[in-house]
């Protein structure tokens, strides 16, 4: 195991410096380069063509789509967009490249010198970006053997679908001053890709799925010093709070290197979900990549034109959307953040444009049904309940046919499967009773079927009432509005 | 009659097949036949399969049964450089570490040829991956000019100008980096073409060289060679280099030959010493023929053509060491050493060390080393530089002329083995033709006579513009015509009719 600092006395010797590489795989219906099924889990090597397979004799031809999608993350992320590029050849063996090159760019990225802002506990951080290009991604290899990791493996299967997906890599530069913070601030950048990515719709940017992927770079610099340190590059980090995670502990172990007076060593880093980083890859020799212009493919010209309308159809920026919405609705720096940070911000906006008000819908998600969602391991988004059902549930409610716990029992039939809430109600008799002479009955009848605690009432002992109210509105399946129901028990026994 | 088949043009078979007077099957069954004859001396092809091809003639029969009007070269045979994706049927590049590979698809070029009615003959034999000038790099047999079989049909698309010479093929499809369509044309008296890059689909083609790389058609006559250009060029999406416009009007010219009033530029830099004096007289004697034609005759300098040899010997190799990095043992081909021990790597470097000649080998290292971390800037990004200084020459030389020519190549055919040890010796035989690749103008040979020292063909070279590869068959068409009435018969017609060429068999009893 590796030594480690504490988190605060690393942080009080040395300042870490980041870099960040963001991989966003582009969801267009095709491939990069050739007419290919660009899908997430189908049948290996079944989504193939003699070109993503880079049989002999295939060329290349670019997917637009997948260029316009580059050219609006560019302009989402600050970036401005070269009127002029060209794809580069990075020359390396690996298996599960099929051409043993991997067309990407080199020195004329389609996106560059960017910024943007993120907000880490009050304070905002501006992270400069400095450049976004597009490339092929690579197969997958498969290693099988009872490990399931490449050693100690038996043997290994390529599954090439994912090979010639489109990838916009975005690369930062130093990120500088962020103290303490630096790994929250790392995942904040990341999560603002996230949102930035979605906003846009060219990506489903799923980390879990590894359709959006980070790797993270860090060094440290003694206190005072101006010398940047070594840096490492931290792999396999599939989560957000696995960027914070693995960023803390890089801190850590190189904090405890450097304080022993040892040396950092350029590699890459694999995180490992329980806790730590491993050494991958030694990078103290550069790989020589031998990048050269991709005679295959004509340079892209992004004329003004163009460009300028490919802006106008961006959306609002997350962070502004955000900021809009918070003041919109009325809420709380604590119940704004429950929302985002519960994945229940497009839901709640909906809710409310649906007409429900802003403080019910963010009770139903956050709480009610983060809850169920939670219960039935999938994300809020797909617990099979619309906004606009939401919302007439919240406007029965406030119209007095259903009470909460009422509209609990709706949302368990919206769960099984039916559609319309007015229908549920009337199909499953949940509405309020509203006739008093029912309710009356129903009151006098506890009464008489409960007179030791009747009398307790009448003597004073408020607190008991509770047992008849139950009793009450157990007799009427739950349909009575409980404040009503107290007060004609109370007003038959403390008149 | 089969004589009369094998002697015929394209443009006649073609005309013959579609007025119901001949079968594509009788037709190819003659090609069939005096491959079978006369192969195993030529040695131009890789892969023949008689029932295949056969069954190719008789759809096309069948096709043009129905009233289907497939062009002027349907039902016509067509030796096909094994460069080319063949579905289903081999495709090795004359190199070892495809053997056996059967592509799954076709070359557009190859779709081109079907829709258009023609059948394919067989795989013809090549310098491993396109690289050579004699085909004496092919991993598999060494080809032999029909004019002298110990020597050289010109290299890399050395199988398809012998299939041309020996009566094997009327049409053969070629590839051309840095003159593998126009130096064998040239040794061998037929007719090569190399379109203006982008003019052809390079989809299905192994590449060599993609910025250099692009195929083209061969003939016998330059009517015939025009008929297969107008097949095989125009645009193809599965291309991004293809560009998008109309062939240029090649039959037409072809067939017109008219030549008066153009402007013809003749390049210093391209002749003199190193040049074979046969070549030089025939040379002249063809600018002479064209003068009577009616064209203008001028001297252009092109100083940069000098740097062009060796800029390609760097920008090719670049290309090539990315470009042949994919046989890796990995998905196709052969795989050596794969005994459950061996890494990836290990494999890969075994496979590669078994399955790759000499050649092959020195280029991707050249190129590897050429396009390395430090190296860069001075070999490719210096090459670069004077690729668009030729390419400056040859605009320049275009605003004062029409066309430019030059020889060839410097020397008449060369005997097998002359020059396998001397590599630099062998790289000059495309000293006249590497130019055009660099700049990407279209450019062509047509056979011009036989140099006098030795009784071997001498070729000559025309280069057009981007775009204007109509001028080309304009220029070839005028000579042959001056050429061949002086002669009163074809070069090859010489050939057929001489002792040398006895063995071939092709004349009427």
């Amino acid at each position: 195991m590796d030594d480690l600092l504490t988190y605060g006395e690393a942080l009080e010797r040395f300042d870490p410096v980041l870099g960040l590489e963001v991989h966003v795989e582009l969801n267009t219906a095709s491939k990069m380069f050739c007419g290919c099924t660009n899908h997430f889990g189908s049948e290996p090597n079944t989504n193939t063509c003699p070109v993503c397979l880079g049989l002999p004799g295939s060329l290349p031809a670019l997917n637009g789509k997948a260029v316009e999608s580059a050219i609006r993350l560019g302009l989402a992320l600050g970036c401005s967009i070269a009127p002029r590029c060209r794809f580069a050849r990075k020359n390396y063996f690996y298996p599960d490249m099929t051409k043993d090159f991997q067309t990407s760019q080199y020195d004329e990225p389609i996106a560059f010198e960017g910024v943007v802002e993120v907000e880490v506990e009050g304070q905002t951080f501006r992270i400069e970006i400095e450049r976004a290009h597009m490339e092929e991604d690579a197969g997958k290899l498969v290693h099988q053997g009872t490990s399931g990791r490449i050693h100690g493996a038996d043997y290994s299967l390529v599954d090439y679908n994912r090979a010639g997906t489109p990838l916009v890599e975005i690369v930062t530069k130093p990120i500088r001053g962020t103290g303490t913070l630096a790994p929250q601030v790392a995942k904040a950048y990341v999560d603002y890709v996230r949102d930035t990515v979605l906003a846009l719709g060219v990506s489903d940017a799923k980390m879990e799925q590894g359709s959006l992927r980070c790797d993270a770079n860090v060094s440290l610099m003694p206190k005072g010093s101006d010398v940047l340190g070594t840096r490492t590059e931290t792999k396999n980090v599939n989560s957000l709070r696995s960027i914070e995670a693995a960023l803390t502990y890089e801190i850590r172990r190189q904090g405890a290197v450097l304080a022993e007076g040892g040396r950092v060593i350029q590699e890459t880093r694999m995180w490992h979900e329980e806790g730590y980083t491993t050494a991958g890859r030694s990078k103290e020799q550069a790989e020589d990549y031998r990048y050269f212009p991709e005679p295959d493919l004509v340079p892209i010209v992004a004329d003004a034109e163009w460009v300028e309308r490919l802006r106008a159809t961006l959306p609002e920026p997350p962070a502004e959307r955000r900021r809009r919405l918070q003041a919109d609705w009325g809420f709380t720096d604590l119940e704004f953040r429950d929302v985002v940070n519960g994945g229940a911000l497009d839901a709640v906006a909906d809710t409310v444009a649906a007409g429900c008000p802003p403080q019910a819908a963010r009770k139903w998600w956050t709480a009610e049904l983060a809850r169920r969602a939670n219960e039935a391991g999938v994300d809020l988004a797909a617990l099979g309940v619309t906004p606009t059902q939401v919302a007439r549930v919240q406007a029965l409610i406030d119209e007095g046919t259903l009470t909460d716990s009422l509209a609990r029992k709706v949302f368990d039939y919206l769960l099984a499967g039916e559609s319309d809430p007015d229908a549920i109600v009337a199909a499953h008799s949940l509405a309020v009773v509203s006739d008093e002479g029912a309710l009356s009955a129903a009151v006098d009848a506890a009464i008489a079927a409960d007179p030791g605690t009747a009398q307790r009432v009448r003597e004073g002992k408020v607190q008991a009432a509770g047992a008849l109210i139950g009793a009450v509105m157990k007799s009427m399946r739950g349909q009575a509005d409980a404040s009503r129901v107290r007060e004609l028990v109370m007003g038959r026994l403390q008149p | 009659m089969s004589t009369a088949i094998l002697r015929a043009t394209a443009a006649d078979l073609g005309a013959r097949i579609a007025a119901g007077e001949l079968t594509s099957v009788e037709v190819t069954t003659a090609f069939l036949d005096q491959i079978e004859r006369v192969d195993g001396e030529v040695n131009a092809f890789l892969h023949v399969d008689r029932a295949w091809t056969l069954a190719q003639a008789e759809a096309v029969d069948a096709r043009l049964a129905t009233g289907e009007n497939l062009g002027p070269l349907a039902g016509v045979p067509i030796a096909v450089k094994d460069i080319f994706c063949t579905q289903g049927v081999p495709t090795t590049c004359g190199s070892k570490i495809l053997e056996g590979w059967l592509p799954p698809y076709d070359a557009t070029v190859i779709t081109r040829l079907r829709e258009a009615g023609l059948v394919i003959l067989g795989k013809t034999n090549m310098d491993e991956f396109a690289m050579g000038s004699s085909t004496e790099n092919s991993a598999y047999k060494i080809t032999g000019n029909p004019w002298a079989l110990d020597r050289i049909p010109g290299g890399s698309g050395g199988g398809s100008a012998a299939a041309l010479a020996s009566f094997e093929a009327p049409l053969a499809l070629g590839t051309d980096t840095g003159g593998s369509i126009r130096q064998p044309a040239a040794v061998t008296a037929s007719v090569g073409v190399k379109p203006t890059y982008g003019g052809t689909s390079r989809y299905g083609v192994v590449a060599m060289a993609s910025s250099l790389d692009q195929p083209g058609p061969c003939g016998r006559t330059v009517l015939d060679t025009a008929l297969l250009h107008e097949v095989i060029c125009g645009h193809d999406p599965m291309d991004s280099t293809s560009i998008d416009a109309p062939v240029p009007p090649v039959v037409e010219a072809a067939r017109s030959g008219d030549v008066r009033g153009l402007r013809i530029g003749v390049v210093t830099e391209l002749g003199g010493e190193g040049y074979a004096p046969g070549v030089e007289l025939r040379f002249r004697e063809a600018l002479a023929a064209l003068e009577a034609e009616g064209a203008e005759i001028v001297e252009v300098s092109c100083p940069h053509f000098s740097y062009a040899l060796g800029a390609y010997y760097l920008i090719m190799p670049s290309e090539v060491s990315s470009n042949l990095a994919r046989f890796d043992a990995m998905r196709y081909g052969l795989r050596v050493g794969d005994d459950g021990v061996n890494s990836v790597e290990e494999v890969m470097r075994l496979t590669r060390g078994a399955g790759f000649g000499d050649e092959v080998k020195r280029r991707i290292i050249i190129g590897t080393y050429a396009l390395s971390s430090g190296y860069y800037d001075a070999y490719y990004g210096s090459a670069q530089k004077v690729r668009t200084l030729i390419a400056r020459d040859f605009d320049a030389a275009f605003e004062q002329v029409d066309v430019l020519v030059s020889p060839s190549t410097p020397t008449t055919a060369f005997k097998r083995g002359e020059r396998t040890s001397d590599p630099l010796a062998m790289y000059k035989a495309d000293l006249c033709t590497i130019p055009s690749n660099m700049a990407g103008n279209a450019s062509a040979s047509f056979p011009c006579g036989l140099a006098p020292e030795d009784g071997l063909p001498v070729g000559f070279q025309v280069m057009a513009p981007p775009l204007a590869d109509d001028r080309l068959y304009r220029v070839g068409a005028a000579l042959e015509r001056a050429l061949d009435t002086a002669r009163g018969h074809t070069l090859l017609d010489e050939l057929a009719e001489s002792p040398a060429g006895a063995y071939l068999n092709v004349v009427e009893a």
